[in-house]
């Protein structure tokens, strides 16, 4: 350790600074929350879609928790997300249909799981993890499907939830209220998300994932600190899971399709993992190009995976930090020239 | 021909004249099948059959047209069926849906279409209690229980089976198939004597110790459920691979695991296989000869009709019915239900109508074994089992039995 020169005093101030402000809100941040609303207002006939991703950005924020800062690899995400989901399903077919008890118990109910298989599948790493993550899943949706006499099985059950606070119907045709409902959840566990990652328990779950035995050498407890995260982010993949049945009103041993997993991952991958809105940008692009490829093309034939696929080619070759990435690009360049 | 011409095109022009005098209206409907992924082939002969009761009966209607717009439903289960539902009904402002391969698809948009009343006709999913959930749904296609109820009636007596094995895949129409055939089958004397789960509908798995199994318990028959699609081939590769054959057990079950369409993938292992299901592209009657000839004349001689393409056919045909009664004003589901609860109509099926009580199919169920004829495989008509309804409604099991809105 030599003295700090002078060039590094500079180097250092900005360093510092950049630590110092990292958790403040950025102006542009508003930007997602902008875009939901005007959404909201100018493509009604688009709500129900636009609900959906917003369900999915929530849960690719969860997997991006694990994935993105943690580094802990799963294909098996879908076993909270249906979790939750049926917790949610089955409450509001047996008498309890309150959404907001739905979404609480959903939450206890992955997180519990997330506890239990987190304890004893993060004590392997790699592909062991990323099979073992899958097997939970497609076990998970075995069981569902043979159980029909309580999960409806393959066809699944249809249940409808009372008000939001006595008040609000969770609208099914035109998705008004339920939008905003939605809407608010995210907004809500996106700033529990954003307060985890910039907190220093966000900053410890980098180091673990760009070196696991330095952080044990510091000290850090490093299984218990993953399972901790695997339990929240389990938490709200299961909340996700019952946002996307309590909107629909219906669901189906699809919430554990393994399919679902690997989509999510697609997701965060285009929009880039580790950062926050990289899980807003891939669940949107995703989305849209899955329901609206066939339309955009003005075709009945099915391209849609065609399309994903190739955008996928090309964010891993070209655009190595996803989508959100270019963006961070565009920002950099922007800021350079300014100065 | 030269001397008809003229004629013909001055009488089209003065019905194109009349029709747009009288205010030819454009009818959209939405159409919900799954065109990409595993199950796009199901979805592909829905469509053909639907576009060509669209291309032959043009006239019918009097001048108004139909758009038809076709949203992929991809996978099996509700939130992308549901999520082209009701975009359909809300932007694209469509007055009817149909289509629907799956079941869990068809009951995902229940809750929709009763809250926007929007009619809905079934072109196939199966699951007996479907239109119990809507008073606006109506089904062209089948029940589970049609074919398998009369099935194990005709085991226990024709075929004089005294003990049966069924395997089945493991979802709501396999389990609606293996307990329609128990029922038939032991009303009418015989006993089932194993029941063998195998696996889900989404993977083709590998049968044999499902077959084993069944063989080790030898009975006269084995009963055996997959959905349409691949598992078929599978199905009778593994019978003959075990010799069940030899071994005295006759192979029976519904039109499923005889699909037209897939039959000749079969192969010789198929032959001598029996099994009960409203259509297959071999009916002698004069309406389906037609309707398979021009069939293939608009999709090539490779392509073959098989129950979905008729479910197809034959549902827009409802649809038109609806249609042409509202003549020119909006289709309401009301209006629409009225129309279609007794409709009747003259199907390469067979005779069909809805039944107005449960607003579920009626229709005739044919028993067939599989031939080999000149190199190909053909099936056989050997009894034919007029206006059967869905028995699970008529015995009020379950859900069957209960209204689901």
């Amino acid at each position: 350790m030599t003295a700090i020169t002078g060039a590094d005093t500079a180097a250092t101030a900005e360093a510092v600074k950049f630590l110092q402000t990292r958790h403040r809100f950025h102006w542009a941040e508003v930007l997602p929350w902008v875009i939901a609303i005007a959404v909201f207002y100018l493509l009604p006939g688009y709500r129900l879609l636009a609900t959906q991703i917003l369900v999915m950005i929530l849960f690719a924020l969860s997997l991006d928790l694990i994935v993105g800062y943690a580094g802990i690899i799963s294909l098996g995400h879908t076993a909270f997300f249906g979790t939750g989901a049926y917790i949610t399903a089955l409450l509001a077919a047996n008498n309890i249909p309150d959404p907001l008890i739905g979404l609480v118990a959903a939450a206890i109910g992955a997180a519990v799981l997330g506890f239990l298989s987190g304890w004893v599948l993060l004590r392997t790493a790699g592909l062991t993890l990323l099979v073992l993550t899958m097997a939970v899943t497609i076990m998970l949706g075995e069981l569902a499907n043979d159980f029909d006499e309580i999960t409806g099985g393959f066809d699944g059950i249809n249940f409808t939830n009372s008000e939001i606070f006595g008040l609000i119907e969770i609208d099914q045709l035109w998705y008004t209220s339920s939008y905003i409902y939605v809407l608010v959840v995210l907004f809500l566990s996106f700033l529990l998300i954003r307060t985890i990652v910039h907190a220093p328990f966000g900053r410890m779950l980098i180091g673990i994932r760009e070196n696991t035995k330095r952080m044990s050498a510091i000290g850090t407890p490093v299984h218990q600190r993953q399972v901790l995260v695997y339990v929240i982010s389990a938490a709200i993949a299961g909340i996700a899971g019952a946002l996307w049945v309590q909107v629909q009103g219906n669901v189906t041993t699809g919430v554990y399709a393994f399919e679902l997993s690997g989509d999510v991952l697609i997701m965060i991958i285009l929009g880039g993992t580790g950062r926050l809105y990289g899980a807003f940008i891939g669940a949107t692009v995703f989305k849209i190009l899955e329901s609206l490829t066939e339309q955009i093309l003005g075709t009945n034939q099915p391209y849609w995976q065609l399309t994903i696929g190739i955008v996928l080619i090309l964010t891993v070759l070209f655009a190595r930090r996803g989508l959100y990435g270019i963006f961070e690009d565009i920002g950099e360049k922007w800021k350079d020239r300014s100065q | 021909m030269k001397k008809y011409l003229i004629p013909a095109l001055s009488a089209a022009g003065i019905l194109a004249l009349s029709a747009v005098q009288s205010d030819a209206r454009e009818y959209k409907i939405g159409f919900i099948g799954p065109m990409s992924g595993g199950a796009a082939q199901l979805g592909q002969q829905m469509e053909r059959g639907a576009k060509l009761y669209m291309k032959l009966h043009k006239s019918q209607l009097g001048g108004h047209t139909v758009k038809m717009i076709v949203r992929d439903s991809k996978r099996p289960g509700g939130p992308i069926a549901k999520a082209a539902a009701q975009e359909l009904i809300t932007r694209e402002k469509v007055e009817l849906i149909t289509g629907l391969i799956f079941s869990p698809n068809a009951m995902s948009i229940a809750p929709l279409v009763n809250k926007s009343k929007t009619p809905v006709v079934i072109m196939n999913a199966g699951t007996a209690f479907i239109p119990n959930m809507s008073p606006y749904m109506v089904r062209v296609s089948f029940t589970m229980w049609q074919s398998g109820y009369i099935m194990g009636q005709h085991a226990a007596g024709k075929l004089g089976c005294k003990t049966a094995v069924s395997g089945y895949t493991n979802y709501p129409p396999g389990k609606d198939s293996v307990a329609a055939f128990k029922k038939g089958f032991e009303s009418s004397g015989g006993k089932v004597i194993d029941a063998i789960p195998m696996g889900g509908p989404a993977k083709v798995p590998d049968f044999t110790p499902f077959f084993q199994r069944a063989k080790s318990k030898n009975p006269n028959c084995m009963y055996v459920f997959v959905p349409g699609g691949n598992h078929a081939a599978a199905v009778a590769k593994t019978y003959q691979a075990l010799a069940m054959r030899k071994a005295g057990v006759q192979l029976i079950g519904p039109g499923d695991i005889t699909q037209s369409s897939l039959l000749q993938a079969m192969g010789p292992a198929a032959v001598g296989v029996v099994t009960a299901s409203h259509y297959n592209m071999f009916l002698k009657s004069a309406e389906n000869q037609a309707f398979v000839k021009t069939w293939q004349a608009e999709y090539g001689a490779k392509s073959v009709p098989d129950f979905v393409g008729v479910g197809g056919y034959d549902g827009m045909a409802a649809v038109y019915a609806a249609i042409k009664a509202a003549n020119g004003s909006k289709l309401t589901a009301d209006g629409a239900m009225k129309r279609l609860k007794g409709w009747k109509f003259n199907s390469p099926r067979g005779p069909i109508s809805i039944d107005p009580e449960t607003r579920d199919i009626v229709q005739n169920v044919y028993i067939s074994t599989v031939r080999q004829k000149g190199g190909l495989l053909v099936q056989e008509i050997q009894q034919k089992f007029e206006a059967v309804k869905d028995k699970c409604k008529e015995l009020k099991l379950g859900k069957c039995g209960k209204k689901l809105y």
